[in-house]
């Protein structure tokens, strides 16, 4: 390599930092003041891009040739994503500020799928390439090497909205009350600050920035359906890496992380004492990897300080109701309705299969409740411990050729070690930035398994992974995969009630502790952190369990698994049956299963409909599913 | 979804048409179909349409043998776990005799196993990783579209031609891209000895980046490319590598890039002189082809792309299957399907007895921009038959079980 070609791949680099940036300082200002996780980001991201292609065939049509076309197309598509986001605030996320914490993100992430079902109906399934602006089309030569004069563009561009912010939130009033607010937004209200229309207006500024980054990529690449998803991921690595709420951290990170993927792009494959290590591959989790790094170093990012304060109640009171002997009754006697379905539904055998994986998730939930509820540590990445635990025994149970009941110890077990060390780290953070800290383990562990073909099978995955013998042979008068229904039962019935036994005993009590006061925690004795790292081994064992159960029900298993995808699944399953209660988790799982299920059938559109159903859910019931039944049971007792 | 649409349409069809009036009295056959609907639906929309055209011709003809052919859909969610669990709600609840579809090699891979495991007939007809049919093959798993493998063979002759030295590659980085590359590799080296790879960049799938990738590939001064990024990715490293001039004097090997799916997209900005894979469904005159696209435009309005050639051609090759074996029977479908010669708008294929891989083949040849849009020119149509590993090298690759 050149210095020529070394000094346009830093500045490749620039440019990509600048969409990064644009990306990001959304999400950035709308959670500094708001407080929402906002996981429709990517997705207002998504729509800037698309609005900007369609404003830009309408104005290349009336100025042909003209840079302003595209110019005030990217400005129409900024305001209109803009307008999107002032309705998205006003119409749904005003409703429930009130909810407990992280709530929103169930109505952003319901939003997130209609946006996606939205877009395909609107602009169809073809990739919409852009034209290329008029006056930047070619390359200006950086001695002697081509470079993009778009991209030339973009260094100045990023820079520029920074320095325009910046002026906004230091110069103007509205800028010190988004400053104040980002504070201490109670203290804001209290002195008379109307802060509905504050938000509206902070809202509709962020969605505006993803929509502007959304529309200058069009000369870069397609307005298409799968930009949503990496452009959430993109901005919240950005946002935290830099510290939230901080722009200029925000514009850091994202240069740190251009940087770091153009310079594993241009390394390319080196040979190293007898090693060829291929670094383009690298580009997979690079910003994953510089995030766990600065996280691990600077625990609240390169440029943000630590979380300023909450009032009120800061995390829901969960006090799980003493067990009664009513209670007791009514958990045996779902159990033992349950225990009895393979008979009761011989003639539907395809009830205990949607039950199979609605356990399985169930015990997923439930151990990501466990850190999340009484625990109050929002794990982002917790499908690693159920892809550990799925892969874990998959690979030594191909590799040695034992009965899957082995796996019941070996996926546990492996959840358990990946919860060991990844738990040590994550537990020294709070809030947001452990939660990202978990994301970004989870997403390394993803990659891993992506990755490495000779063990984990690549992107394929591994396949032949059924239980043999007793567990797979058909029974008489039952469903036909009655046995290993029952085992699913049993394993995730009795994990279930363990859970629920450890959250009551001493260790949950210090758990909750934990979560309600650190300082007092500390002052009578209980080292929070261990208590809390224990917390995590606990919750990753049992998502291992469920991992192994799902594996060996359908007998092949891929890095999906492991994905982030799988581990928002969780937090919606969560969430959606309220983190109130103990029943919340399995009723969220149960709901979100079945509810994808039928809508799958049912609807074209099923994603969107998914989404519709959620937020009717969300805005109706703001205590999830089990605060609704627990509140129609207090009703009936007055 | 919307999964019952075909059915309905095609009850619509008998009411209307009143050719079928056999086909009330027997119970219909039934397929399931599982794919990634809505993740892949640029590919998956027009395959959807031509599995509807295809059952229409085949259900207004009669059925087959005066049973009227059902496909019922599922979309998997781009999740083989849910692909899976669609494929048992279909067996348990829809009684569908024969399962198809899949996109994506993973959940391709998952259904192939999950039909051997149920014992169940699984024609998969997108999915692309040669491990289906080999290292992964089993009895009950058939596969339409032309293999990774297949493909890459078709066109490394083009490459070697070309008798450049110095290549470098860029492709997608999981699977199906890493296959594509390490296949063109040692084939390009058995065609041409002196040939030296001096670059290689696997990308995250959906989010090369471009402009990085592709200054790293111009340092390496390769005498030729070898491209396998596709969709959005493709038009990201085409802007970059237009703009950055890497494709001046340097021609480009490129697999899938002449797929309406993929060079539609990039309109005017289209490559050109690149030896690609595709699907020149505006030239090609044969008349069977020409009867697809005549009744495709008429019933959608639409032009066909290569999604509606593998619907198509996924629901014809299991009526005539089904037609042969004279039942739905696992057992005698799969002895009817080893050997099977059936019809698609590229002509006739068959379904290979040593790895039930199917013959059908692809065009290769040189893209072009005409009338502001890209071309496939100078296009022949290569028989996937004579792109196969022999008899012997594939009987060592596929287990001892999947050839009983």
């Amino acid at each position: 390599m050149t210095s020529a070609s070394l000094l346009v791949q830093i500045l490749t680099g620039l440019a990509g930092a600048s969409t990064l940036f644009l990306t990001g300082a959304g999400l950035s200002l709308i959670f500094g003041v708001t407080r929402v996780v906002n996981f429709a980001h990517g997705s207002l991201f998504m729509v800037g891009a698309y609005l900007g292609w369609t404003a830009g065939e309408w104005l290349r049509a009336l100025l042909p040739g003209s840079a302003a076309g595209f110019w005030l197309a990217t400005l129409l598509a900024t305001l209109g994503v803009a307008a999107l986001g002032a309705l998205l605030e006003t119409l749904i996320l005003r409703r429930i500020y009130r909810a407990p914490e992280l709530f929103q993100l169930l109505a952003t992430f319901a939003v997130a799928l209609v946006l996606r079902d939205g877009c395909l109906w609107l602009w169809g399934a073809e990739d919409l390439l852009g034209p290329r602006v008029p006056g930047l089309t070619g390359a200006l030569s950086v001695l002697g090497v081509p470079f993009p004069r778009y991209d030339a563009a973009l260094i100045v561009i990023g820079p520029a909205v920074l320095g325009l912010m910046h002026l906004l939130l230091t110069r103007t009033h509205f800028g010190v009350l988004i400053r104040a607010a980002t504070q201490d937004r109670e203290m804001v209200s209290a002195l008379g600050v109307i802060e509905s229309r504050l938000f509206t207006s902070v809202f509709a500024i962020g969605a505006g920035l993803a929509g502007l980054a959304g529309a200058l990529q069009l000369p870069r690449e397609p307005a298409n359906l799968g930009l949503d998803l990496p452009a959430i991921s993109d901005a919240f690595v950005v946002v935290v890496i830099g510290g939230l709420g901080s722009l200029p951290g925000a514009f850091l990170a994202a240069l740190l992380i251009s940087l770091v993927k153009a310079g594993c792009v241009a390394l390319g494959t080196v040979e190293l004492g007898g090693y060829s290590f291929a670094f383009p591959r690298l580009t997979l989790v690079a910003e994953f990897i510089v995030m766990a790094i600065v996280l691990v170093v600077r625990p609240y990012g390169l440029m943000g300080r630590p979380e300023g304060a909450l009032r009120g109640p800061a995390a829901s009171p969960i006090r799980p109701e003493p067990e009664t002997p009513r209670s007791r009754a009514l958990w045996g006697l779902a159990i033992a309705a349950l225990a009895l379905l393979p008979w009761i539904a011989s003639a539907s055998p395809y009830t205990t299969v949607a039950l199979v994986d609605v356990f399985c998730f169930a015990l997923f939930a439930m151990s990501l409740f466990f850190i999340m509820g009484p625990g109050g540590m929002h794990s982002f990445g917790h499908a690693a411990y159920f892809g550990l635990g799925a892969y874990g025994a998959a690979i030594v149970l191909k590799a040695t050729g034992w009965s899957m009941m082995w796996g019941l110890l070996i996926g546990p077990l492996a959840g358990f070690v990946g919860a060991l060390i990844f738990g040590w780290f994550s537990v020294r953070l709070s809030g947001v930035y452990l939660a990202m800290l978990t994301l970004a383990f989870g997403q390394i562990v993803w990659s891993i398994i992506y990755q490495w073909d000779a063990v984990t099978g690549g992107s394929n995955g591994l396949t032949g992974l059924w239980p043999a013998g007793w567990l797979s042979t058909r029974y008489p008068g039952v469903t036909p995969n009655a046995a290993y229904y029952l085992l699913t039962l049993a394993c995730v019935g009795s994990a279930v009630l363990v859970l629920r036994r450890v959250l009551d005993a001493p260790f949950g009590l210090a758990v909750r502790a934990g979560r309600d006061s650190p300082l007092r925690a500390e002052s009578i004795g209980i080292n929070v952190h261990r208590i809390q790292w224990m917390a995590f081994c606990v919750a990753g064992t049992a998502a291992g369990l469920a991992g192994v159960l799902y594996a060996f029900s359908k007998g092949s298993i891929a890095p999906d698994l492991v994905h982030v995808g799988r581990s928002i699944d969780g937090l919606v399953m969560v969430l959606l049956g309220g983190v109130e209660s103990l029943a919340g988790p399995l009723i969220g799982a149960a709901a979100f299963t079945l509810l994808q299920d039928s809508a799958g059938r049912s609807f074209d559109y099923w994603r969107a409909a998914t989404g519709a159903a959620m937020l009717v859910v969300v805005l109706a019931f703001p205590q999830g599913l089990a605060g609704l039944a627990r509140s129609i049971r207090g009703r009936a007792k007055a | 979804m919307k999964p019952s649409r075909m059915a309905h349409g095609f009850v619509l069809s008998v009411v209307v048409g009143l050719t079928a009036s056999l086909a009330h009295a027997q119970a219909p056959i039934r397929i399931g179909e599982i794919n990634s609907y809505k993740a892949q639906a640029a590919f998956l929309d027009p395959y959807h349409k031509g599995m509807e055209l295809a059952l229409e011709e085949i259900n207004t003809a009669g059925g087959i043998g005066g049973r009227r052919l059902e496909v019922i859909t599922r979309d998997d969610g781009a999740s083989p776990g849910d692909a899976v669990r669609a494929a048992e709600e279909l067996l348990a609840r829809e009684g569908v005799q024969i399962l198809a579809g899949g996109f994506l090699s993973h959940i391709g891979l998952a259904l192939g196993d999950f039909a051997r495991q149920k014992k169940v007939f699984f024609l998969a007809s997108e999915p692309l990783t040669d491990k289906l049919v080999w290292e992964n093959g089993n009895r009950y798993t058939f596969r339409l579209r032309p293999s990774t493998y297949m493909q890459v063979s078709m066109i490394v002759p083009e490459a070697a031609r070309l008798k450049k030295k110095r290549w470098a590659l860029v492709y997608p980085n999981y699977e199906y891209g890493q296959s594509a590359a390490a296949t063109f590799k040692s084939l390009l080296k058995q065609a041409q000895p002196e040939v030296e790879f001096v670059a290689e960049q696997a990308t995250p799938l959906g989010k090369v980046e471009a402009g990085a990738v592709v200054q790293a590939l111009a340092d390496a001064r390769p005498d030729a490319i070898f491209n396998v990024l596709f969709g959005t990715d493709l038009a990201r490293l085409v802007r970059e590598g237009t703009t950055r001039e890497l494709f001046k004097d340097r021609p480009v090997v490129s697999l899938l890039t002449g797929e309406p799916e993929y060079l539609d997209p990039l309109r005017d900005e289209a490559p050109t002189g690149w030896i690609v894979t595709g699907y020149p469904w505006y030239a090609i005159d044969t008349p069977a082809h020409k009867a697809f696209v005549a009744a495709y435009q008429k019933k959608f309005n639409d032009y066909p792309r290569l999604g509606s050639i593998v619907g198509y051609s996924t629901i014809k090759a299991i009526a005539a299957g089904v037609r042969a074996a004279g039942s739905t029977d696992t057992e005698r479908l799969i002895t009817a399907f080893r050997g099977l010669a059936f019809d698609t708008p590229f002509g006739r294929a068959e379904f290979r007895r040593s790895d039930h891989q199917s013959t059908m083949g692809a065009f290769v040849g040189r893209t072009a921009v005409e009338g502001g849009r890209g071309v496939m020119k100078d296009f022949t149509y290569l028989d996937g038959a004579r792109f196969q590993p022999a008899d012997e090298a594939v009987r060592r690759m596929r287990p001892a079980e999947a050839q009983q």
